[in-house]
């Protein structure tokens, strides 16, 4: 009995980190691989979930959707709608400096919160969707868990070795020419906003399927099912703490934190009711305060970005 | 809907929120122009100084225009603080990497006012104010306070940066840093002076939002965005231009309750931020663009 509880709390922390390091590949390719700060994951998350949400559940009455579509084209209709409403935002701010992206995804994420909280024909409000298709939901608890997490490594790896080829690649090298000497790079001719748009658009279509993967493994989706600022920062932490640029490292540190994480919650969760919920905000603190560590102390990450080629002495000391 | 309908109900509210708003700016576009980082801890700064002052209002049974000085004052030092403890070592990095570092302190911040004050709301005074008449025009005594505040603090900075050594030393950083450092301005002197100005301005922001409305620990995240597009509707560098952007976001964000649901007044913000990077990234008063 002991042994099963715990193997199904073992899987169910797999799957999150399985969603977690979706959204901090995501990430890698914005910040690691471009430079592009975003700072409203948790908006694209949200798209992401509420999209395949309206595709794959049953109908409703007083909602759009209830479109009954098989998981892989909720999931695929996740991923194009979080780069659609990327694109916008990206095309009026990659112009500028990051601290512009910046500001601007916090206030889209604000936004998708505000619609998905009071669009009720939409996103049926407070209540949230129900019932939405989760693939091998039919199997018995354990086996449905295991099969659910096969799919998500699946997904992991997968984004894994198609983004380490993009990295790898001749595109890989120009984004990071980009990212490190803007000036250089427009006075090759590459076309950097359009490509500084690529990026952002293949990263939140990331962020975007991981959403979906998460309303397809809760089978439903609520506004209040995940808390913006703290996921948003969380992913923040892990490709920081992981090694940004280094995709072995976006999931690894995805890994490390989620696990420091819950633990951390199950551990405060003994405490008596008014410490545990005080306990929250002190572990909030502690996730803050270990972003700081590790900008200051190592800003590489855990396992740092690999570069190929030379580094002459004086490229170093003009950086 | 007559006239002194439209003052009264939308107006007034608007232009009072956008004095708070532009208390707020006042201090992003100093931080945005002489350190050249956009500082996304400014709206839970201001929380922290609402509540510093909810903490020396409920001790010592002050008024919260009484507590506002101390609050200020605690505000700017906790911020000078910041800056040496958290994003002094950065300084070297790319600027990107500080405006990380701030989103963390924001988080900080915030968690610390849960910790101590909670997450429930709270208010300096109890009880309902009713407004007073002057010839047809209702307005609250707070409502005066905030904008006389807001003129004082406006006309004290003008004065400061246009005719002081220092003030021309910040506005001498904000235009070239290097040749400001080769014409001998401390630097390290005028980004301590920066964040006291805008620490102190930051506090007072929280304090008259905590004073108009109610006191809230994410009252000041809440107030970024706004902060932001008055900032850069404003011109970002520019003092006047953060006051008159954020009255226009201030009234924008009221007048838009007239033809939006009210639910969706904080993307009036969020619109004119886009709006302006899209056809005026300098701003209306042709701040500059980082």
């Amino acid at each position: 009995m002991e042994l099963i509880g715990l193997l199904n709390y073992a899987l169910f922390m797999a799957i999150f980190i399985g969603i977690y390091a979706l959204l901090s590949l995501g990430l890698n390719i914005q910040w690691g691989g471009a430079g592009l700060f975003n700072a409203g994951i948790a908006g694209f998350f949200a798209v992401g979930a509420y999209t395949s949400a309206i595709l794959t559940s049953p109908a409703a009455d007083g909602r759009l959707g209830g479109y009954e579509m098989p998981f892989y084209v909720g999931w695929a209709g996740a991923m194009l709608a979080a780069a659609l409403i990327a694109w916008p935002i990206g095309k009026i701010c990659l112009r500028f400096r990051s601290d512009y992206l910046a500001i601007a995804t916090i206030g889209i994420a604000e936004i998708i919160r505000l619609v998905i909280k009071s669009e009720e024909a939409l996103t049926n409000s407070a209540r949230g969707i129900s019932s939405i298709e989760r693939p091998f939901g039919d199997l018995p608890y354990v086996s449905s868990q295991a099969a659910f997490l096969g799919i998500v490594l699946f997904l992991v790896i997968a984004a894994y070795f198609l983004v380490q080829r993009q990295f790898n690649a001749p595109w890989g090298r120009m984004m990071r020419a980009i990212r490190d000497n803007e000036l250089a790079a427009r006075a090759m001719g590459k076309n950097i906003e359009y490509r500084r748009l690529e990026a952002f658009i293949f990263g939140s279509a990331l962020m975007g399927l991981s959403g979906a993967v998460f309303a397809a493994f809760n089978r439903s989706i609520t506004p209040e099912a995940i808390d913006p600022m703290v996921a948003t920062f969380l992913v923040w932490i892990m490709l920081i703490l992981g090694g940004s640029g280094n995709n072995k490292g976006a999931i690894l540190g995805a890994v490390i934190v989620w696990v420091i994480w819950s633990v951390s919650e199950i551990a405060t969760d003994q405490l008596p009711h008014e410490y545990a919920v005080k306990a929250k905000y002190v572990r909030l603190f502690l996730i803050g305060l270990m972003l700081q560590l590790v900008l200051r102390f190592r800003p590489e990450g855990l396992l740092p970005e690999r570069t190929t080629g030379v580094t002459r002495p004086e490229d170093e000391k003009s950086q | 809907m007559d006239f002194m309908e439209l003052l009264n109900f939308y107006l007034m509210p608007g232009i009072v929120l956008g004095c708070i708003y532009a208390l707020g700016a006042i201090g992003v576009t100093l931080i945005f122009s002489i350190l050249r980082y956009a500082h996304l801890a400014h709206g839970d700064l201001a929380t922290l100084g609402a509540f510093l002052a909810l903490a020396i209002v409920s001790g010592f049974g002050v008024s919260p225009l009484a507590a506002l000085p101390v609050a200020m004052i605690g505000t700017a030092v906790i911020a000078v603080f910041i800056d040496k403890a958290f994003y002094n070592h950065l300084r070297e990095r790319p600027k990107i990497v500080t405006v990380m570092a701030s989103l963390g302190i924001a988080l900080m911040i915030r968690a610390v006012i849960q910790v101590v004050w909670g997450v429930d709301s709270e208010s300096y005074v109890r009880g309902i104010v009713r407004p007073e008449n002057y010839w047809g025009l209702r307005i609250r005594d707070r409502e005066i306070y905030t904008i006389a505040f807001m003129i004082a603090v406006v006309v004290a900075l003008q004065l400061f940066l246009g005719r002081s050594k220092w003030g021309k030393a910040m506005r001498a950083m904000s235009d070239n840093p290097d040749l400001a450092l080769l014409s001998g301005i401390d630097n390290r002197k005028v980004i301590i002076l920066t964040w006291l100005i805008a620490g102190g301005l930051c506090a007072s922001a929280g304090v008259f939002l905590g004073l108009n409305t109610e006191l809230k620990s994410m009252m000041g995240w809440h107030m970024l965005l706004p902060m932001f597009a008055a900032t850069i509707l404003g011109g970002v560098g520019r003092v006047d231009g953060a006051v008159l952007g954020g009255l226009i976001v201030g009234v924008a964000e009221e007048l838009s309750v007239l033809v939006l649901p009210s639910e969706y007044k904080t993307a009036t913000a969020f619109v004119i931020l886009l709006l302006m990077l899209l056809v005026r990234p300098t701003g209306l008063l042709r701040g500059k663009v980082l």
